[in-house]
Parts: C-alpha cells; sequence; structure tokens
C-alpha cells in the first residue's frame, strides 16, 4: 500500500534555481528508505516538499492520501502530526531537559499529563534514555542528544519519520546505535526516510536507495541491491 | 477540558519564559514602563486642562442690563421670558427630568450701588445723591448657559426680550476662550492617542527581538503539529504578562505622585481659580486604562511579532 506518493514534481525557487525536476517516486508502509547524493542534488528540498516547509511548483505529493501541495498554511500542522522530523543538528529546546523536549511535542496536542508521562517514558525507553529524562541537552553526547530528537519525534506516533542526516555529526560507532534505534522504530510500523552521506551505513543497512543527481531520480535500488557506486 | 489544558499549559509557559529570558523581558517591560509613564502625565495634565476650562466655562455668566425705568412687573415678565430659553443652565430637576429652577439670578441696582458706594470714597460721595428712581445703574440679570457653544445665540434671544437694554457676556474673549480650549482639548486628546500608538510600536519592536531569540523554539513547535494558535498564544500572554509588569511602575507614579502634587498644592495650582482634580477615583482610573493600555499593547505587540514567523 502506497503511503507516499510522488507524482511528477518540481520545484523552483523565487530565485530561479531548479531543485527538483519531475520526480516520481512511491513509498509504501513500512518501508525504510535511504535517500542519496551529491550536496545540492535536490535531497533536502525532497523531504521539505513532504513535510510541506516547501511547496512544489508543479505535480503532485500525495502523503497518507492527502495532496500536499493543497493543505493550507493554517491547516498543515495536522500533516506534521502525521510525520515525525529529525534533523542533523538535533533541533531541542536546550532550556528543557530530554523529558521536557519529547513531552513538549504531546503538550501542543493538549494530552492529559499523566497521557504524557506514560508515552514519553516509554519513548525515552524505546531510545535508551530512560535514565537521562532528567538531563539538560547540554549535558548529553551528540548520539544521546539525537535520541531525544528521534523520540520526540515518534512519541505521538508518526505513520512516517522523515531523517534530515541524523548522523552528520556523530562517530561511525555512534551512528550505528542511532542506525539501530531506526530499525527498531521501523520493525514497529513506522515508515522511515532517511538523508544520508554516509555510504557505509547505506551498505550495511541493506535497504531501499534511491539516488538523486540534479534534481533527478537517477537509481532505484531495491532493498540489498545497493552496493558502493560513488555519489 | 482539553482547550483547559492547552490554555493553562500555555499561560504556564507564559510566565516560565519571561522569567527565563529574564533579560529580554526586563528590556521589554522597561520600555513599556517609560512609554506608559509618559503616557500617565499627558493623560494627567490633560484631564486637568480639561477639568480647568470646564470650570472656566462654568462661570461664563450672561449679565443683561434692564432698562432703567423698569417696573417690579416687568422685572418679573422678564424673568418668566428668560427662563423659557433653551440654552439656560438648569439647576434643580423634578422626577420627571424637566427643569423646577434655572440659573438667573436678579441683581437690584440699589444693591449694585451699595457696592459701588463701599468699594471707594468718591464713589460713595457720588452716589449717595442718587435714588431708586434717577440712579444712572441698571437691575441686571446673572443669566448661565449650559452649552457655551451657543452663548452668542441665548444672548441675542435675551437682548430681544423686551425692556431688556444691553446684554453682556465678554463677547469676542469667551469666543475666544471657547475655541482656545477647543484646541486644547482636542489636541491633548491627539496627543494620548498618538502616544499610545507610539508606545504600542515600540512595545512591539522590543518585543520582537525577544521573539527573534526564539525562532528555535517557534520552528520546533511548528515542526511537532502545533496549530498556529497554539504557537501564538503563549506569546500573547507573554505580552500580556510584559504589559502587566511594565505597568506596575507608572501606576503607582500615578497614584502616589499625583496625590503628593495634589496635597503638596492644597488641590489647586497658583491661584485659586486653577483647581486641580481630586485624586479619587481620578488616579484609580486613570491606572486602570494603564493596566489595559499595557496589557493590551503587549498582546498586541507579541501577537504581530510572532506572526512574521507562523508564515510558510
Amino acid at each position: 500500500m502506497d503511503l507516499i506518493r510522488i507524482m511528477n514534481v518540481k520545484k523552483t525557487y523565487k530565485t530561479g534555481t531548479t531543485a527538483i525536476y519531475d520526480l516520481n517516486l512511491t513509498i509504501e508502509k513500512g518501508e525504510f528508505l535511504f535517500i542519496i547524493g551529491a550536496t545540492g542534488c535536490g535531497k533536502s528540498t525532497l523531504i521539505k516538499m513532504l513535510y510541506r516547509e516547501e511547496k512544489p511548483t508543479s505535480g503532485k505529493i500525495l502523503v497518507g492520501g492527502l495532496d500536499v501541495g493543497k493543505i493550507r498554511n493554517r491547516k498543515v500542522y495536522k500533516l506534521r502530526r502525521k510525520i515525525g522530523v529529525v534533523f542533523q543538528n538535533y533541533q531541542l529546546l536546550p532550556n528543557s531537559t530530554a523529558y521536557e523536549n519529547v513531552a513538549f511535542a504531546l503538550e501542543v496536542l493538549g494530552l492529559p499529563k499523566e497521557e504524557i508521562h506514560n508515552k514519553v517514558m516509554k519513548v525515552l525507553d524505546l531510545v535508551g534514555l530512560k535514565n537521562k529524562a532528567k538531563q539538560y541537552p547540554n549535558h548529553l553526547s551528540g548520539g544521546e542528544q539525537q535520541r531525544v530528537a528521534i523520540a520526540r519525534a515518534i512519541v505521538n506516533g508518526p505513520k512516517i519519520l522523515i531523517c534530515d542526516e541524523p548522523t552528520g555529526n556523530l562517530d561511525p560507532k555512534t551512528s550505528m546505535e542511532i542506525m539501530d534505534v531506526l530499525e527498531a522504530i521501523n520493525e514497529l510500523g513506522t515508515t522511515i526516510l532517511m538523508v544520508t552521506h554516509d555510504i557505509d551505513i547505506v551498505k550495511k543497512m541493506k535497504k531501499r536507495v534511491i539516488l538523486l543527481d540534479s534534481g533527478r531520480v537517477v537509481k532505484d535500488y531495491k532493498a540489498g541491491e545497493y552496493k558502493s557506486e560513488s555519489i | 477540558m482539553k482547550a483547559f489544558r492547552i490554555l493553562s499549559r500555555n499561560i504556564r509557559d507564559s510566565f516560565k519564559s519571561v522569567f527565563r529570558n529574564f533579560s529580554l523581558s526586563l528590556a521589554s517591560i522597561s520600555c513599556i514602563t517609560i512609554t506608559l509613564i509618559v503616557v500617565a502625565v499627558t493623560v494627567v495634565l490633560s484631564f486637568n486642562v480639561s477639568n480647568f476650562t470646564k470650570i472656566v466655562e462654568k462661570d461664563v455668566t450672561i449679565v443683561a442690563f434692564l432698562d432703567l425705568d423698569v417696573t417690579e412687573e416687568e422685572i418679573d415678565e422678564i424673568y418668566d421670558n428668560i427662563i423659557t430659553l433653551d440654552n439656560i443652565k438648569c439647576l434643580e430637576m423634578n422626577e420627571n427630568g424637566s427643569c423646577t429652577k434655572k440659573d438667573v439670578t436678579f441683581v437690584d441696582k440699589m444693591d449694585i450701588s451699595k457696592e459701588m458706594m463701599a468699594s471707594s470714597d468718591i464713589l460713595k460721595s457720588i452716589m449717595s445723591d442718587y435714588t431708586r428712581e434717577n440712579s444712572p445703574v441698571q437691575d441686571t440679570y446673572q443669566i448661565k448657559v449650559e452649552d457655551i457653544n451657543l452663548i452668542n445665540k441665548t444672548a441675542d434671544e435675551i437682548k430681544k426680550i423686551d425692556n431688556v437694554n444691553i446684554v453682556k457676556y465678554g463677547e469676542g474673549m469667551v469666543e475666544q476662550l471657547v475655541t482656545v480650549f477647543d484646541v486644547i482639548r482636542k489636541g491633548s486628546i491627539f496627543v494620548v492617542i498618538a502616544l499610545v500608538v507610539v508606545t504600542a510600536f515600540l512595545i512591539a519592536n522590543t518585543i520582537k527581538i525577544t521573539i527573534m531569540s526564539r525562532k528555535r523554539e517557534i520552528e520546533i513547535m511548528r515542526l511537532v503539529g502545533a496549530s498556529n494558535i497554539n504557537i501564538k498564544l503563549p506569546f500573547i500572554f507573554e505580552g500580556l504578562i510584559l504589559g502587566m509588569f511594565g505597568s506596575v511602575i507608572p501606576i503607582l507614579v500615578t497614584i502616589y505622585g499625583y496625590s503628593a502634587i495634589y496635597n503638596h498644592f492644597n488641590g489647586q495650582l497658583f491661584t485659586s481659580f486653577i483647581k486641580l482634580i481630586e485624586p479619587t477615583p481620578f488616579v484609580y482610573m486613570t491606572s486602570l486604562g494603564l493596566i489595559l493600555i499595557g496589557m493590551i499593547v503587549g498582546m498586541f505587540g507579541s501577537s504581530r511579532a510572532v506572526k512574521k514567523y507562523l508564515k510558510i
């Protein structure tokens, strides 16, 4: 079953730069997918369009049957609640503890305190940070901060988790630990889209890989097919 | 229940962030404080000027000089004619709302003569030769009006009454006074409004700086699926809190400062003619106005500042 359908999508920025040309892609529910490509190939633009940070100039993007390009600005939050996003630089609130950072995503939904507590503790346990709930981000290592960011992204049970170079700032060992966490989340049924430059991770994970070049899909490798083509 | 939870979380978060971003909050509060003090001073001044003009206007009197040979019956007739006019000030009203007593006072020429004689010896020697019948002094009616802007018309109407010789009310000067007071009153209203608008923009800009430093927070809120109103609310409450805190000192200045000035000058400025407005309830009404301006302007400023980050 298709969860994401990208049809003939083109994205040209106001500056005149075209980042994506006539892109077509289908992603199924429960998939784990890597998007790779050289810097400036349109990876970030593509995922930004998925969570409606950017609008496609032409074409159609369907996420869970919803036409993302047609969502009104003030209704975008409804889409965001179905999609979790993780960034390279973690994007945590520095003055809030790990617990508070994760709870924040549920508080904006107006959930009862007890339910928030249960969900936050469960998800912190899943990412292996149950014992660091009261720590502030600057007291956590890079890997731990990324785990908090992942916990926040999945705490309200999104169907899709988008990861924009989540291991970009981490050493290989910590990166693999993060990948283990992501794999565990994927096994629970969440579709994962990960943008990365780290070819080692891509090779080790043996998942579907989309190779972008100059805003176009140049190759779509099935799980395990990707070997070591350079990007 | 859910709305209540979101609301209470917003209020809690607003208080938290006022203290977490203390230095920027302090900048906003100081800005609100200073501008509200200026607003308070302008309000106090303009209300006092307005009050003074009202007192002066109240004292403006039309004096109708009656003919020298006027009889007592004719004097009564003139009174009856004057009180039927529209613009005569009412002193007492009955339950139905119709006037039972108007501010029209008869001054007997003999009383005027006596006053004149008492004022100087020369006048005494001159006036003492006259009796009621041959006195050059005229009986008068002193009449106060409701609307000073219509004094000209009322004076003309009084002049048309039989046996009224001359009507005087400081023509020219009164009109000028009315015009000047009108300009002062309108001018002070304009100054207060202009100050409030300037305050709003000043506060909006200060709060904008506070919010700019929290761009990341807003981005994260958007990312985790907070609706626009959900993002805006804590900032709006924050603006309200900043506005409330910012109005504390101006309110204290108004209440204690004005009361101190009032007591120091015994309620009048330079002469007994210029009376200051009594502090109670004036200072409390002004304070209420200040806190409302602070809160509304704070909320408006925040809402305007955060709006910029909600566009996608």
